[in-house]
Protein backbone atom coordinates (compact mmCIF):
# COMPACT_ATOMS: atom_id res chain seq x y z
CA UNK A 1 0.00 0.00 0.00
CA UNK A 2 1.37 3.41 -0.90
CA UNK A 3 0.54 6.58 0.97
CA UNK A 4 -1.32 9.02 -1.21
CA UNK A 5 -3.44 12.12 -1.06
CA UNK A 6 -6.80 10.35 -1.16
CA UNK A 7 -6.48 8.32 1.99
CA UNK A 8 -7.09 10.83 4.79
CA UNK A 9 -10.86 10.67 4.83
CA UNK A 10 -13.11 7.67 4.52
CA UNK A 11 -15.46 9.87 2.52
CA UNK A 12 -12.86 10.70 -0.14
CA UNK A 13 -12.80 8.56 -3.25
CA UNK A 14 -9.56 8.01 -5.10
CA UNK A 15 -9.53 8.68 -8.85
CA UNK A 16 -9.43 4.94 -9.42
CA UNK A 17 -12.65 4.46 -7.47
CA UNK A 18 -11.23 3.20 -4.17
CA UNK A 19 -11.87 4.15 -0.56
CA UNK A 20 -8.42 3.78 0.94
CA UNK A 21 -9.49 4.11 4.56
CA UNK A 22 -11.72 1.08 4.13
CA UNK A 23 -8.87 -0.86 2.55
CA UNK A 24 -6.53 0.14 5.36
CA UNK A 25 -9.12 -1.10 7.84
CA UNK A 26 -9.03 -4.45 6.07
CA UNK A 27 -5.25 -4.42 6.48
CA UNK A 28 -5.77 -4.19 10.23
CA UNK A 29 -7.71 -7.44 10.05
CA UNK A 30 -4.81 -9.12 8.28
CA UNK A 31 -2.46 -8.07 11.08
CA UNK A 32 -4.51 -9.65 13.83
CA UNK A 33 -3.81 -13.21 14.96
CA UNK A 34 -5.58 -15.94 13.08
CA UNK A 35 -9.20 -17.00 13.46
CA UNK A 36 -10.70 -19.96 11.65
CA UNK A 37 -14.24 -21.11 11.07
CA UNK A 38 -15.73 -24.16 9.40
CA UNK A 39 -19.14 -25.71 9.18
CA UNK A 40 -20.96 -28.88 8.37
CA UNK A 41 -24.69 -29.14 7.74
CA UNK A 42 -25.41 -29.22 11.44
CA UNK A 43 -22.39 -27.78 13.28
CA UNK A 44 -20.07 -24.80 13.21
CA UNK A 45 -16.59 -24.78 14.75
CA UNK A 46 -14.69 -21.55 15.47
CA UNK A 47 -11.06 -21.69 16.48
CA UNK A 48 -8.36 -19.14 17.06
CA UNK A 49 -4.73 -18.78 18.05
CA UNK A 50 -4.10 -17.49 21.55
CA UNK A 51 -1.42 -14.84 21.48
CA UNK A 52 -0.44 -12.98 24.58
CA UNK A 53 1.34 -9.62 24.68
CA UNK A 54 4.13 -11.12 26.74
CA UNK A 55 4.77 -14.18 28.83
CA UNK A 56 3.48 -12.31 31.85
CA UNK A 57 0.03 -11.54 30.49
CA UNK A 58 -3.00 -13.63 29.60
CA UNK A 59 -4.17 -13.94 26.04
CA UNK A 60 -6.92 -11.83 24.53
CA UNK A 61 -10.40 -13.18 24.14
CA UNK A 62 -11.20 -13.52 20.45
CA UNK A 63 -14.22 -15.78 20.40
CA UNK A 64 -17.50 -14.59 21.88
CA UNK A 65 -20.81 -16.26 22.51
CA UNK A 66 -23.59 -14.15 21.04
CA UNK A 67 -26.43 -16.51 21.90
CA UNK A 68 -26.90 -20.23 22.38
CA UNK A 69 -27.02 -20.63 18.65
CA UNK A 70 -24.55 -17.97 17.45
CA UNK A 71 -20.84 -17.44 18.10
CA UNK A 72 -18.32 -15.02 16.64
CA UNK A 73 -14.53 -15.12 16.21
CA UNK A 74 -12.69 -11.88 15.51
CA UNK A 75 -9.38 -10.74 14.06
CA UNK A 76 -8.03 -7.21 14.08
CA UNK A 77 -8.72 -4.48 16.62
CA UNK A 78 -10.15 -6.52 19.45
CA UNK A 79 -11.65 -3.46 21.07
CA UNK A 80 -13.78 -2.87 17.98
CA UNK A 81 -14.59 -6.57 18.03
CA UNK A 82 -15.80 -6.43 21.59
CA UNK A 83 -18.10 -3.51 20.84
CA UNK A 84 -19.60 -5.30 17.85
CA UNK A 85 -20.06 -8.47 19.89
CA UNK A 86 -22.00 -6.47 22.43
CA UNK A 87 -24.18 -5.13 19.63
CA UNK A 88 -24.78 -8.64 18.32
CA UNK A 89 -25.71 -9.93 21.77
CA UNK A 90 -28.12 -7.07 22.16
CA UNK A 91 -29.80 -7.77 18.81
CA UNK A 92 -30.06 -11.46 19.59
CA UNK A 93 -31.57 -11.00 23.01
CA UNK A 94 -34.05 -8.36 21.86
CA UNK A 95 -35.29 -10.69 19.15
CA UNK A 96 -35.50 -13.55 21.61
CA UNK A 97 -37.49 -11.45 24.04
CA UNK A 98 -40.03 -10.26 21.49
CA UNK A 99 -40.49 -13.47 19.54
CA UNK A 100 -39.31 -16.16 21.99
CA UNK A 101 -37.37 -17.54 19.12
CA UNK A 102 -33.67 -17.47 18.18
CA UNK A 103 -32.59 -14.72 15.81
CA UNK A 104 -31.69 -16.27 12.44
CA UNK A 105 -27.95 -15.77 11.97
CA UNK A 106 -28.42 -14.64 8.36
CA UNK A 107 -30.41 -11.63 9.55
CA UNK A 108 -27.90 -10.76 12.25
CA UNK A 109 -25.02 -10.55 9.78
CA UNK A 110 -27.03 -8.22 7.57
CA UNK A 111 -27.61 -5.90 10.54
CA UNK A 112 -23.88 -6.07 11.28
CA UNK A 113 -22.93 -5.35 7.69
CA UNK A 114 -25.28 -2.37 7.52
CA UNK A 115 -23.74 -1.04 10.71
CA UNK A 116 -20.26 -1.36 9.21
CA UNK A 117 -21.38 0.35 6.02
CA UNK A 118 -22.52 3.41 7.94
CA UNK A 119 -18.93 3.91 9.08
CA UNK A 120 -17.75 4.00 5.50
CA UNK A 121 -20.03 6.88 4.60
CA UNK A 122 -19.68 9.38 7.45
CA UNK A 123 -16.84 11.85 7.56
CA UNK A 124 -16.79 11.87 11.37
CA UNK A 125 -16.51 8.09 11.71
CA UNK A 126 -13.92 5.47 10.84
CA UNK A 127 -14.49 1.91 9.67
CA UNK A 128 -14.39 -0.85 12.28
CA UNK A 129 -10.95 -2.44 12.15
CA UNK A 130 -12.10 -5.96 12.79
CA UNK A 131 -13.14 -8.94 10.70
CA UNK A 132 -15.79 -11.21 12.14
CA UNK A 133 -16.38 -14.88 11.50
CA UNK A 134 -19.99 -15.40 12.54
CA UNK A 135 -21.17 -18.96 12.96
CA UNK A 136 -24.75 -19.83 13.77
CA UNK A 137 -27.92 -21.76 13.14
CA UNK A 138 -31.19 -20.86 11.55
CA UNK A 139 -34.10 -22.74 10.00
CA UNK A 140 -32.03 -23.91 7.07
CA UNK A 141 -29.20 -25.34 9.16
CA UNK A 142 -25.68 -24.24 10.11
CA UNK A 143 -24.06 -21.18 8.52
CA UNK A 144 -20.70 -19.44 8.59
CA UNK A 145 -20.34 -15.84 7.51
CA UNK A 146 -17.42 -13.44 7.24
CA UNK A 147 -18.16 -9.77 7.96
CA UNK A 148 -15.67 -7.28 6.58
CA UNK A 149 -14.91 -3.69 7.70
CA UNK A 150 -16.14 -2.63 4.25
CA UNK A 151 -19.68 -3.65 5.13
CA UNK A 152 -19.62 -6.69 2.86
CA UNK A 153 -20.44 -10.12 4.12
CA UNK A 154 -19.99 -13.51 2.53
CA UNK A 155 -21.11 -16.99 3.39
CA UNK A 156 -18.48 -19.70 3.61
CA UNK A 157 -18.11 -23.42 4.10
CA UNK A 158 -14.81 -22.65 5.79
CA UNK A 159 -12.63 -19.56 6.13
CA UNK A 160 -9.63 -18.16 7.94
CA UNK A 161 -8.68 -14.55 8.68
CA UNK A 162 -5.79 -12.79 10.32
CA UNK A 163 -2.04 -13.25 10.06
CA UNK A 164 -0.75 -16.41 8.38
CA UNK A 165 -4.34 -17.31 7.57
CA UNK A 166 -3.26 -18.18 4.03
CA UNK A 167 -1.68 -21.38 5.32
CA UNK A 168 -4.94 -22.32 7.03
CA UNK A 169 -6.93 -21.39 3.93
CA UNK A 170 -4.77 -23.64 1.78
CA UNK A 171 -5.43 -26.50 4.16
CA UNK A 172 -9.15 -25.77 4.22
CA UNK A 173 -9.30 -25.54 0.42
CA UNK A 174 -7.93 -29.07 0.22
CA UNK A 175 -10.45 -30.44 2.69
CA UNK A 176 -13.62 -28.34 2.46
CA UNK A 177 -15.59 -30.70 0.24
CA UNK A 178 -15.79 -33.19 3.07
CA UNK A 179 -17.01 -30.69 5.66
CA UNK A 180 -20.70 -30.67 4.70
CA UNK A 181 -21.30 -34.22 5.86
CA UNK A 182 -18.49 -34.41 8.37
CA UNK A 183 -19.14 -35.57 11.90
CA UNK A 184 -18.77 -33.14 14.77
CA UNK A 185 -15.51 -34.75 15.85
CA UNK A 186 -13.99 -34.62 12.37
CA UNK A 187 -14.95 -30.97 12.05
CA UNK A 188 -13.20 -30.14 15.33
CA UNK A 189 -10.12 -32.07 14.23
CA UNK A 190 -10.01 -30.16 10.95
CA UNK A 191 -10.32 -26.86 12.80
CA UNK A 192 -7.40 -27.67 15.06
CA UNK A 193 -5.34 -28.88 12.11
CA UNK A 194 -6.07 -25.60 10.34
CA UNK A 195 -4.88 -23.72 13.44
CA UNK A 196 -1.71 -25.77 13.37
CA UNK A 197 -1.05 -24.59 9.81
CA UNK A 198 -0.97 -20.99 10.97
CA UNK A 199 1.60 -21.74 13.64
CA UNK A 200 4.26 -22.48 11.04
CA UNK A 201 6.17 -25.25 12.71
CA UNK A 202 5.63 -24.16 16.29
CA UNK A 203 4.48 -27.17 18.31
CA UNK A 204 0.74 -27.28 18.62
CA UNK A 205 -0.35 -27.26 22.27
CA UNK A 206 -3.86 -26.94 23.63
CA UNK A 207 -2.81 -23.80 25.51
CA UNK A 208 -2.10 -22.11 22.19
CA UNK A 209 -5.58 -22.38 20.77
CA UNK A 210 -9.21 -21.76 21.71
CA UNK A 211 -11.92 -23.87 20.07
CA UNK A 212 -15.67 -23.42 20.26
CA UNK A 213 -18.53 -25.53 18.90
CA UNK A 214 -22.21 -25.02 18.26
CA UNK A 215 -24.73 -27.14 16.43
CA UNK A 216 -28.20 -28.55 16.15
CA UNK A 217 -29.09 -29.61 19.68
CA UNK A 218 -25.78 -28.30 21.01
CA UNK A 219 -25.62 -24.74 22.35
CA UNK A 220 -22.49 -22.66 21.84
CA UNK A 221 -19.69 -23.57 24.21
CA UNK A 222 -15.91 -23.65 24.41
CA UNK A 223 -13.99 -26.92 24.44
CA UNK A 224 -11.80 -27.36 27.47
CA UNK A 225 -8.03 -27.77 27.27
CA UNK A 226 -8.19 -31.50 27.97
CA UNK A 227 -10.54 -32.19 25.07
CA UNK A 228 -8.42 -30.13 22.70
CA UNK A 229 -5.24 -31.85 23.83
CA UNK A 230 -6.81 -35.26 23.24
CA UNK A 231 -7.61 -34.32 19.65
CA UNK A 232 -4.08 -32.97 19.16
CA UNK A 233 -2.65 -36.21 20.52
CA UNK A 234 -4.48 -38.24 17.89
CA UNK A 235 -2.64 -36.61 15.03
CA UNK A 236 0.62 -35.36 16.51
CA UNK A 237 2.02 -38.89 16.34
CA UNK A 238 1.01 -39.20 12.68
CA UNK A 239 2.61 -35.79 12.03
CA UNK A 240 6.04 -37.17 12.97
CA UNK A 241 5.90 -39.41 9.91
CA UNK A 242 4.92 -36.52 7.70
CA UNK A 243 7.76 -34.34 8.95
CA UNK A 244 9.58 -34.65 5.65
CA UNK A 245 6.63 -33.38 3.63
CA UNK A 246 5.70 -30.71 6.16
CA UNK A 247 9.24 -29.25 5.94
CA UNK A 248 8.71 -28.37 2.27
CA UNK A 249 5.21 -27.04 2.89
CA UNK A 250 6.58 -24.70 5.56
CA UNK A 251 9.16 -23.17 3.24
CA UNK A 252 6.44 -22.09 0.81
CA UNK A 253 4.10 -20.90 3.49
CA UNK A 254 6.87 -18.86 5.13
CA UNK A 255 6.98 -16.66 2.04
CA UNK A 256 3.36 -15.64 2.51
CA UNK A 257 3.69 -14.01 5.99
CA UNK A 258 6.60 -11.93 4.73
CA UNK A 259 4.10 -10.16 2.48
CA UNK A 260 1.45 -10.02 5.15
CA UNK A 261 3.68 -8.17 7.54
CA UNK A 262 6.88 -9.10 9.22
CA UNK A 263 7.52 -12.84 8.98
CA UNK A 264 7.98 -15.06 11.98
CA UNK A 265 9.11 -12.37 14.40
CA UNK A 266 6.30 -10.07 13.25
CA UNK A 267 4.23 -10.51 16.36
CA UNK A 268 6.55 -8.47 18.54
CA UNK A 269 6.26 -5.57 16.12
CA UNK A 270 2.48 -5.67 16.12
CA UNK A 271 0.84 -2.68 17.82
CA UNK A 272 -0.61 -3.56 21.23
CA UNK A 273 -4.20 -2.97 20.16
CA UNK A 274 -4.03 -5.42 17.32
CA UNK A 275 -3.96 -9.05 18.27
CA UNK B 1 -66.16 6.06 38.66
CA UNK B 2 -63.64 8.48 37.29
CA UNK B 3 -60.09 8.96 38.29
CA UNK B 4 -57.21 10.84 36.79
CA UNK B 5 -53.94 9.11 36.25
CA UNK B 6 -50.57 10.49 35.24
CA UNK B 7 -49.61 9.54 31.69
CA UNK B 8 -46.81 10.50 29.34
CA UNK B 9 -43.82 11.42 31.46
CA UNK B 10 -45.80 11.27 34.67
CA UNK B 11 -45.25 14.93 35.50
CA UNK B 12 -48.72 16.27 34.95
CA UNK B 13 -52.16 14.90 35.38
CA UNK B 14 -54.08 15.19 32.13
CA UNK B 15 -57.81 15.59 31.66
CA UNK B 16 -60.52 15.04 29.07
CA UNK B 17 -58.43 15.78 25.99
CA UNK B 18 -55.89 13.16 26.86
CA UNK B 19 -58.62 10.70 27.78
CA UNK B 20 -59.96 10.81 24.25
CA UNK B 21 -56.58 9.53 23.14
CA UNK B 22 -56.80 6.26 24.98
CA UNK B 23 -59.21 3.36 25.20
CA UNK B 24 -61.70 3.58 28.02
CA UNK B 25 -64.56 1.37 26.82
CA UNK B 26 -65.17 -0.89 23.87
CA UNK B 27 -67.83 0.11 21.35
CA UNK B 28 -68.31 -2.48 18.61
CA UNK B 29 -67.51 -5.88 20.01
CA UNK B 30 -67.25 -9.47 18.84
CA UNK B 31 -68.21 -12.28 21.16
CA UNK B 32 -66.59 -15.65 21.86
CA UNK B 33 -63.92 -17.50 19.91
CA UNK B 34 -63.50 -21.23 20.51
CA UNK B 35 -60.47 -23.14 19.25
CA UNK B 36 -59.01 -26.63 19.57
CA UNK B 37 -55.97 -28.55 18.43
CA UNK B 38 -56.81 -31.61 16.39
CA UNK B 39 -54.99 -34.33 14.49
CA UNK B 40 -53.78 -32.25 11.55
CA UNK B 41 -53.59 -28.82 13.15
CA UNK B 42 -55.95 -26.31 14.72
CA UNK B 43 -59.68 -25.62 14.32
CA UNK B 44 -61.22 -22.30 15.28
CA UNK B 45 -64.85 -21.16 15.34
CA UNK B 46 -66.43 -17.74 15.64
CA UNK B 47 -69.71 -16.11 14.73
CA UNK B 48 -69.92 -13.13 12.44
CA UNK B 49 -71.59 -10.66 14.75
CA UNK B 50 -70.46 -7.18 15.81
CA UNK B 51 -72.53 -5.82 18.71
CA UNK B 52 -72.94 -2.16 19.45
CA UNK B 53 -73.72 -2.42 23.13
CA UNK B 54 -76.85 -4.52 23.30
CA UNK B 55 -77.72 -4.03 19.62
CA UNK B 56 -76.66 -6.78 17.25
CA UNK B 57 -75.63 -4.21 14.71
CA UNK B 58 -73.19 -5.84 12.28
CA UNK B 59 -73.75 -9.32 10.98
CA UNK B 60 -70.96 -9.90 8.51
CA UNK B 61 -67.76 -9.39 10.46
CA UNK B 62 -64.94 -11.88 9.90
CA UNK B 63 -63.24 -12.27 13.23
CA UNK B 64 -60.67 -14.80 12.11
CA UNK B 65 -57.81 -14.00 9.74
CA UNK B 66 -54.78 -15.81 8.34
CA UNK B 67 -51.40 -14.35 9.34
CA UNK B 68 -48.45 -15.19 7.12
CA UNK B 69 -48.15 -18.80 6.04
CA UNK B 70 -48.38 -20.53 9.37
CA UNK B 71 -50.84 -18.75 11.65
CA UNK B 72 -54.51 -17.97 12.20
CA UNK B 73 -55.69 -15.15 14.46
CA UNK B 74 -59.13 -14.92 16.02
CA UNK B 75 -60.30 -11.99 18.11
CA UNK B 76 -63.11 -11.12 20.45
CA UNK B 77 -63.67 -7.66 21.87
CA UNK B 78 -63.34 -4.30 20.15
CA UNK B 79 -63.43 -4.78 16.38
CA UNK B 80 -61.53 -1.60 15.54
CA UNK B 81 -58.66 -2.70 17.81
CA UNK B 82 -58.64 -6.06 16.03
CA UNK B 83 -58.27 -4.21 12.74
CA UNK B 84 -55.39 -2.22 14.22
CA UNK B 85 -53.70 -5.44 15.29
CA UNK B 86 -54.14 -6.82 11.78
CA UNK B 87 -52.33 -3.74 10.48
CA UNK B 88 -49.40 -4.30 12.88
CA UNK B 89 -49.20 -7.95 11.85
CA UNK B 90 -49.40 -7.03 8.19
CA UNK B 91 -46.30 -4.90 8.60
CA UNK B 92 -44.58 -7.65 10.58
CA UNK B 93 -45.29 -10.27 7.93
CA UNK B 94 -44.29 -7.91 5.15
CA UNK B 95 -40.90 -7.22 6.72
CA UNK B 96 -40.41 -10.91 7.35
CA UNK B 97 -41.15 -11.69 3.70
CA UNK B 98 -38.84 -8.93 2.48
CA UNK B 99 -35.88 -10.74 4.03
CA UNK B 100 -36.59 -13.51 1.54
CA UNK B 101 -34.15 -15.78 3.30
CA UNK B 102 -35.93 -19.03 3.99
CA UNK B 103 -36.84 -18.08 7.53
CA UNK B 104 -40.45 -17.32 8.34
CA UNK B 105 -42.51 -16.26 11.35
CA UNK B 106 -44.21 -19.19 13.00
CA UNK B 107 -47.24 -19.13 15.29
CA UNK B 108 -45.02 -19.05 18.41
CA UNK B 109 -43.25 -15.92 17.20
CA UNK B 110 -46.52 -14.18 16.29
CA UNK B 111 -48.07 -15.12 19.63
CA UNK B 112 -45.14 -13.70 21.55
CA UNK B 113 -45.06 -10.55 19.49
CA UNK B 114 -48.74 -10.02 20.23
CA UNK B 115 -48.16 -10.66 23.92
CA UNK B 116 -45.52 -7.92 23.97
CA UNK B 117 -47.83 -5.50 22.14
CA UNK B 118 -50.82 -6.18 24.41
CA UNK B 119 -48.81 -5.98 27.60
CA UNK B 120 -47.06 -2.78 26.62
CA UNK B 121 -50.36 -1.12 25.74
CA UNK B 122 -51.79 -2.23 29.08
CA UNK B 123 -48.83 -0.66 30.85
CA UNK B 124 -49.60 2.66 29.23
CA UNK B 125 -53.23 2.44 30.34
CA UNK B 126 -54.27 2.33 26.70
CA UNK B 127 -55.18 -1.28 26.01
CA UNK B 128 -56.22 -2.93 22.80
CA UNK B 129 -59.55 -4.20 24.02
CA UNK B 130 -59.32 -7.72 22.67
CA UNK B 131 -58.80 -11.29 23.68
CA UNK B 132 -56.81 -12.90 20.89
CA UNK B 133 -56.55 -16.54 19.92
CA UNK B 134 -53.51 -17.51 17.89
CA UNK B 135 -53.34 -20.94 16.28
CA UNK B 136 -50.97 -22.39 13.74
CA UNK B 137 -48.86 -25.22 12.42
CA UNK B 138 -45.19 -25.09 11.52
CA UNK B 139 -42.85 -27.95 10.72
CA UNK B 140 -45.51 -30.42 11.74
CA UNK B 141 -46.01 -28.92 15.18
CA UNK B 142 -49.39 -27.49 16.14
CA UNK B 143 -49.59 -24.41 18.29
CA UNK B 144 -52.55 -22.79 20.05
CA UNK B 145 -52.36 -19.84 22.41
CA UNK B 146 -54.29 -16.90 23.80
CA UNK B 147 -53.48 -13.31 24.81
CA UNK B 148 -55.82 -11.11 26.80
CA UNK B 149 -56.12 -7.33 26.80
CA UNK B 150 -53.97 -7.10 29.90
CA UNK B 151 -51.22 -9.22 28.41
CA UNK B 152 -51.98 -12.54 30.09
CA UNK B 153 -50.67 -15.11 27.68
CA UNK B 154 -50.56 -18.89 27.58
CA UNK B 155 -50.77 -21.96 25.36
CA UNK B 156 -53.18 -24.85 25.62
CA UNK B 157 -54.83 -27.67 23.67
CA UNK B 158 -58.16 -25.87 23.65
CA UNK B 159 -59.04 -22.24 24.35
CA UNK B 160 -62.12 -20.03 24.45
CA UNK B 161 -62.73 -16.33 24.97
CA UNK B 162 -65.55 -14.28 26.46
CA UNK B 163 -68.61 -16.33 27.25
CA UNK B 164 -66.84 -19.30 25.79
CA UNK B 165 -64.71 -19.37 28.92
CA UNK B 166 -67.76 -20.25 30.96
CA UNK B 167 -69.86 -22.22 28.53
CA UNK B 168 -67.47 -23.90 26.10
CA UNK B 169 -64.50 -24.75 28.31
CA UNK B 170 -66.34 -27.32 30.45
CA UNK B 171 -67.46 -29.14 27.29
CA UNK B 172 -63.94 -29.06 25.89
CA UNK B 173 -62.42 -30.30 29.12
CA UNK B 174 -64.70 -33.32 29.04
CA UNK B 175 -64.67 -34.12 25.37
CA UNK B 176 -61.39 -32.99 23.82
CA UNK B 177 -58.93 -35.71 22.76
CA UNK B 178 -55.50 -35.42 21.24
CA UNK B 179 -56.26 -37.26 17.99
CA UNK B 180 -59.57 -35.74 16.97
CA UNK B 181 -60.36 -36.12 13.30
CA UNK B 182 -61.49 -33.10 11.32
CA UNK B 183 -65.15 -34.19 11.41
CA UNK B 184 -65.08 -34.87 15.15
CA UNK B 185 -63.33 -31.58 15.79
CA UNK B 186 -65.96 -29.65 13.86
CA UNK B 187 -68.73 -31.52 15.71
CA UNK B 188 -67.14 -30.59 19.02
CA UNK B 189 -66.83 -26.93 18.05
CA UNK B 190 -70.41 -26.85 16.78
CA UNK B 191 -71.58 -28.28 20.08
CA UNK B 192 -69.85 -25.41 21.91
CA UNK B 193 -71.13 -22.81 19.46
CA UNK B 194 -74.70 -24.09 19.81
CA UNK B 195 -74.60 -23.68 23.58
CA UNK B 196 -73.21 -20.18 23.10
CA UNK B 197 -75.93 -19.39 20.57
CA UNK B 198 -78.63 -20.40 23.05
CA UNK B 199 -77.13 -18.69 26.05
CA UNK B 200 -74.98 -15.72 24.90
CA UNK B 201 -77.23 -12.84 23.92
CA UNK B 202 -74.52 -11.28 21.74
CA UNK B 203 -74.13 -14.43 19.62
CA UNK B 204 -75.78 -14.68 16.21
CA UNK B 205 -76.59 -17.77 14.20
CA UNK B 206 -74.07 -17.20 11.46
CA UNK B 207 -70.73 -18.81 12.08
CA UNK B 208 -67.49 -19.66 10.38
CA UNK B 209 -65.07 -22.46 11.13
CA UNK B 210 -61.42 -22.00 10.21
CA UNK B 211 -58.87 -24.75 9.83
CA UNK B 212 -55.10 -24.42 9.77
CA UNK B 213 -52.80 -27.28 8.84
CA UNK B 214 -49.31 -27.60 7.43
CA UNK B 215 -50.81 -26.82 4.00
CA UNK B 216 -52.29 -23.50 5.10
CA UNK B 217 -55.43 -21.74 6.26
CA UNK B 218 -59.02 -22.30 5.09
CA UNK B 219 -61.92 -20.29 6.45
CA UNK B 220 -65.29 -21.83 5.75
CA UNK B 221 -68.21 -20.01 4.20
CA UNK B 222 -70.66 -18.70 6.79
CA UNK B 223 -73.39 -21.11 7.79
CA UNK B 224 -75.95 -21.49 10.56
CA UNK B 225 -76.60 -24.15 13.16
CA UNK B 226 -79.86 -25.97 13.55
CA UNK B 227 -81.59 -24.99 16.76
CA UNK B 228 -84.55 -26.43 18.61
CA UNK B 229 -87.11 -24.30 20.35
CA UNK B 230 -90.10 -26.71 20.62
CA UNK B 231 -89.69 -27.33 24.31
CA UNK B 232 -92.99 -27.91 26.06
CA UNK B 233 -92.31 -25.15 28.53
CA UNK B 234 -92.02 -22.67 25.66
CA UNK B 235 -95.45 -23.56 24.31
CA UNK B 236 -97.48 -22.03 27.06
CA UNK B 237 -94.96 -20.10 29.09
CA UNK B 238 -97.39 -18.36 31.34
CA UNK B 239 -99.17 -21.57 32.36
CA UNK B 240 -97.86 -21.28 35.89
CA UNK B 241 -98.32 -17.51 36.27
CA UNK B 242 -101.61 -16.24 34.90
CA UNK B 243 -101.52 -12.65 33.74
CA UNK B 244 -97.80 -12.44 32.96
CA UNK B 245 -96.36 -12.53 29.45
Amino acid sequence: MFRNQYDTDVTTWSPTGRLFQVEYAMEAVKQGSAAIGLRSRSHVVLACVNKAQSELSSHQKKIFKVDDHIGVAIAGLTADGRVLSRYMRSEAINHSFTYESPLPVGRLVVHLADKAQVCTQRSWKRPYGVGLLVGGLDESGAHLYYNCPSGNYFEYQAFAIGSRSQAAKTYLERRFESFGDASREDLIKDAILAVRETLQGETLKSSLCTVSVLGVGEPFHFLDQETIQKVIDTFEKVAEDEEGEAGEGDAEAAAAPAEQGGGGAGDQDVAPMEM
Amino acid sequence: MTFTIPIDNGDSVKTAEADSQRTLYPYVTGTSIVAIKYKDGVLMASDMGGSYGSTLRYKNIERMKAIGKHSLLGASGEISDFQEILRYLDELVLNDNMWDDGNSLGPKEVHNYLTRVMYNRRNKFNPLWNTLVLGGVKNGESYLGMVSMIGVSFEDNHVATGFGNHLARPILRDEWRADLSFEDGVKLLEKCMRVLLYRDRSAINKLQIAKITEEGVTVSQPYSLKTFWEFKAFNNPTAGAEGSW
